[in-house]
């Protein structure tokens, strides 16, 4: 390894300065001196790790380099995500409340069963566990709805954002904005919004319409529950959808102007075909997301009113740590279901990238 | 090695031997605590004495939301990483984590005494012996009404003996007169709704013992409270508008005066006299009658002493310093806590408040206990009612929101709770 030169380090002469030079060249080479001098336990200590990286170069030659330097990640990742998949999966076939994977009785496929005890898959009332399978509906209506609408706003937004508008770059960090906010404050800021004493139940009284109790009106509920994520997500995918935008060559645009194409046809035949593998990227991450949704959804609505904006996470996170006997089996059981679904979603989002590399 | 550098070295190691010994003398407990008012400012207040006595034991309380006592410190426990102690509601559930605190204590005799029938809350099935811990407070369920309101409305409060019925018409027509959104609210909790069930002649047992929450007598009192969702005596907002078994309190709309009659318990007490204190008179009213009983459901919070603690004789120790009548008088009288210990609930408690609504309050739910139905004593001891309350108010509050019938409602009841006692059974 060799060590990065520190800038400005032991010489007076650097080719990219830019603005005045310093009063005296006695002053730049005392400051830069010092520079030097404080580098010094930085660069040492860099130049530790050339001891056993050689040592390692020297046994497993350059081609193992790179799974060195991978080997951290791979470790963090085996531990904290590859090795719980297998405990949960394991867990998923045992009963009972112990915590310990030791201490709990093998069941077998018991809780799969009982999840998909149904006499009618489409009516969650026929199933033996109701909830799970409103949570399915529900999780389902929520990614359909939330999905069509954020993608549709983002590319809407991103569209208009691309224009030579004024203050672009206010609207630009002004759209952004609520992704950098916790879902945690975004839910309860919204929450406040929509209480009955809320600020928007006082705006509709002082136009003179009737209070809404927006968190016990199923359909409300679900509304506010798909508005507030909209919102809270919309900045990362224009951002995206913005980036695609701007790969797009300019020059076809001018050819489609001096051929005098007519707006929507740009859009149809040179915007949207281009911006195609941005999308699919958009499409497949909130598809994962959105199914993944639980904080900012019990935070607002707590699931309620009855189990109406209820989801999966919130079903397995409830039959595991909630309930007074907290059933870890049938939790990994559903998580295990869940699971299987991302999977295909991210089999789907790689798919997507691959054809957005071949394009 | 120069002689000086001897010196320096082996008067550095002497140093730090002496420092770590000190280090390891001091013992370190761990209380997780959860307040419903000022509670954990008395209990540190308590527990500097105890360390100033105690120099060498140091109490850390780590204050907690209650969710993560119900949800949180189970997972705990089960993993072995708990705390020394703790104060819980789970009183029977957690009972296999407790510590038997008996060889650690210098007189059992004194806790038989005084806290003999909390004591059973504590145990497991079969144990007749096992000392745990004390209640911080006992708790009785029960309503309050805003009696401002009643004389601002020129309606009479119904007096001993009025059914709920009785009550919910009066809290109607003061509702009515004043325009108050809500004329009776319920906390959103199955032991809430438990009391009144018994009252309504729910037995919550079957002859051999075993829990059988639906019967004729839970179902009149869901169907009375299913009614009053649906005319507006009770607003869907408390108990519509969240999922499962998670709990709501009424406490910050009852008040605001949005709320008539609102059913909770005797720990609402200090929260009200210094959110409300005298804006409006607050009155504790004896639990309605059904045409069984009268009666509310007792419970509390116990301070318990865990068997996963490396320090049992230190915990013993700040037990019988905590379960001291000293200590407890003053604990119960600066918390307007209704005492959990049988000798200062018969000398009574000189309770450091001159309201006198919180008196009436303190002396109306005290009142109450003789009262209580020994099917809600029997139903508190059982390590699994959470199971039934969860059961009662997660149904229930489904059916009030229209997914399910109040018949789809008590059959889901029954069927959840066998589910979840026979997952529980598979650990047996």
């Amino acid at each position: 390894m060799v060590p990065v030169p520190i800038k400005g380090a032991g010489t007076n002469a650097d080719p990219n300065r830019v603005g005045p030079m310093p009063d005296t060249d006695a002053n730049a080479s005392l400051s830069e001196k010092l520079t030097a001098l404080l580098a010094v336990p930085v660069v040492l200590f860099f130049r530790l790790f050339e001891i056993p990286f050689r040592a390692v170069q020297r046994v497993g030659g350059i081609k193992a380099m790179p799974y060195v330097f991978l080997l951290p990640n791979l470790a963090f990742f085996g531990v904290f995500v590859v090795l719980p998949l297998f405990i949960n999966f394991a867990f998923s076939l045992s009963g009972g409340t112990n915590i310990f994977l030791s201490d709990r009785v093998y069941t077998g496929t018991e809780q799969y069963e009982f999840l998909f005890d149904c006499a009618n898959y489409l009516d969650p009332q026929t199933c033996r566990e109701d909830r799970f399978w409103k949570a399915i509906f529900n999780t389902a209506t929520f990614v359909f709805i939330q999905v069509t609408c954020l993608v549709i706003l983002s590319l809407v937004t991103a569209l208009i954002l691309n224009r030579k508008i004024r203050a672009r770059g206010f609207f630009r960090a002004v759209f952004f904005f609520p992704v950098l906010l916790s879902p945690v404050v975004v839910a309860l800021i919204w929450k406040w919004i929509l209480l009955r004493d809320g600020i928007l139940n006082a705006f509709l009284v002082s136009i003179g319409l009737d209070r809404i109790l927006f968190f016990v009106s199923p359909e409300w509920a679900m509304f506010w529950a798909i508005f507030v994520s909209i919102w809270s997500h919309m900045g990362f995918y224009m951002l995206i959808l913005l980036a695609g935008l701007q790969a797009i060559p300019p020059d076809l645009y001018e050819a489609a102007e001096m051929d005098g194409t007519s707006p929507e046809r740009v859009f149809w035949k040179i915007t949207l075909p281009l911006l195609w593998p941005n999308m699919l990227v958009v499409v497949v991450l909130a598809l994962i997301k959105g199914v993944q949704i639980f904080d900012e959804v019990f935070v607002l609505t707590g699931g309620g009113p009855g189990t109406a904006t209820q989801f999966i996470v919130q079903y397995i996170y409830t039959t595991g740590f909630a309930s007074r006997v907290q059933n870890f089996g049938l939790a990994s059981a559903a998580s295990v279901v869940l699971g299987v679904v991302l999977f295909a979603l991210t089999v789907a989002q790689l798919a997507a990238t691959r054809r957005k590399d071949d394009v | 090695m120069t002689l000086r550098l001897k010196t320096v070295l082996t008067g550095t190691a002497l140093a730090m031997s002496v420092l770590a010994t000190s280090a390891m003398a001091q013992t370190e407990l761990r209380m997780t605590w959860y307040n419903d008012g000022n509670e954990g400012e008395v209990m540190r207040g308590l527990l500097d004495g105890f360390e100033a006595a105690n120099p060498d034991i140091t109490v850390v309380l780590d204050i907690v939301p209650y969710a993560a006592i119900l949800e949180g410190l189970p997972v705990q426990l089960a993993a072995g990483q708990g705390p020394d102690l703790a104060r819980v509601t789970d009183l029977g559930g957690l009972n296999e984590y407790y510590l038997d605190l008996t060889p650690y204590v210098s007189n059992p005799d004194y806790w038989e005494a005084n806290f003999g029938p909390f004591l059973e809350w504590l145990r497991p099935t079969g144990n007749d012996s096992a000392i745990s811990g004390f209640m911080t407070q006992l708790t009785v369920t029960g309503p309050y009404v805003n009696r401002t309101l009643f004389e601002q409305a020129g309606v009479d409060m119904p007096g001993d003996g009025a059914t709920w019925g009785d009550w919910a018409a009066a809290a109607n027509e003061v509702a009515a007169a004043l325009d108050i959104p809500i004329p009776m609210a319920w906390d959103r909790s199955g032991h809430r709704v438990a009391g009144p069930a018994i009252s309504m002649g729910a037995m919550m047992f079957d002859a051999d013992g075993n829990p059988a929450l639906v019967d004729q007598g839970l179902m009149d009192m869901a169907t009375m409270l299913y009614d009053w969702h649906q005319d507006g005596t009770m607003s869907t907002e408390l108990w519509g508008s969240v999922s499962g078994s998670t709990y709501l309190g009424a406490n910050e709309d009852f008040a605001n005066a949005q709320v008539v009659m609102y059913m909770s318990g005797s720990w609402q007490i200090p929260q009200f006299a210094s959110t409300i204190g005298d804006a409006f008179d607050w009155w504790a009213v004896p639990a309605p009658c059904g045409p069984v009983a009268c009666t509310g459901m007792p419970g509390g919070a116990a301070l318990v002493a865990l068997a996963g603690t490396e320090h049992p004789e230190e915990v013993g120790m700040l037990m019988e310093y905590l379960a001291s009548e000293e200590s407890l008088a003053e604990f119960y009288g600066q918390t307007l806590f209704i005492p959990g210990h049988l000798g200062l609930a018969a000398g009574g408690v000189d309770f450091a408040t001159d309201d006198p609504r919180a008196r009436h309050a303190l002396e109306t739910f005290a009142g109450a206990v003789p009262g209580i139905s020994p099917i809600a004593f029997d139903l508190q001891g059982y390590p699994n009612n959470r199971v039934m309350f969860n059961a009662l108010i997660s149904r229930l509050g489904e059916a009030i929101v229209g997914e399910l019938t109040l018949e789809q409602a008590f059959e889901r009841m029954t069927q959840d709770v066998e589910q979840q006692l026979a997952e529980q059974a598979r650990d047996q």
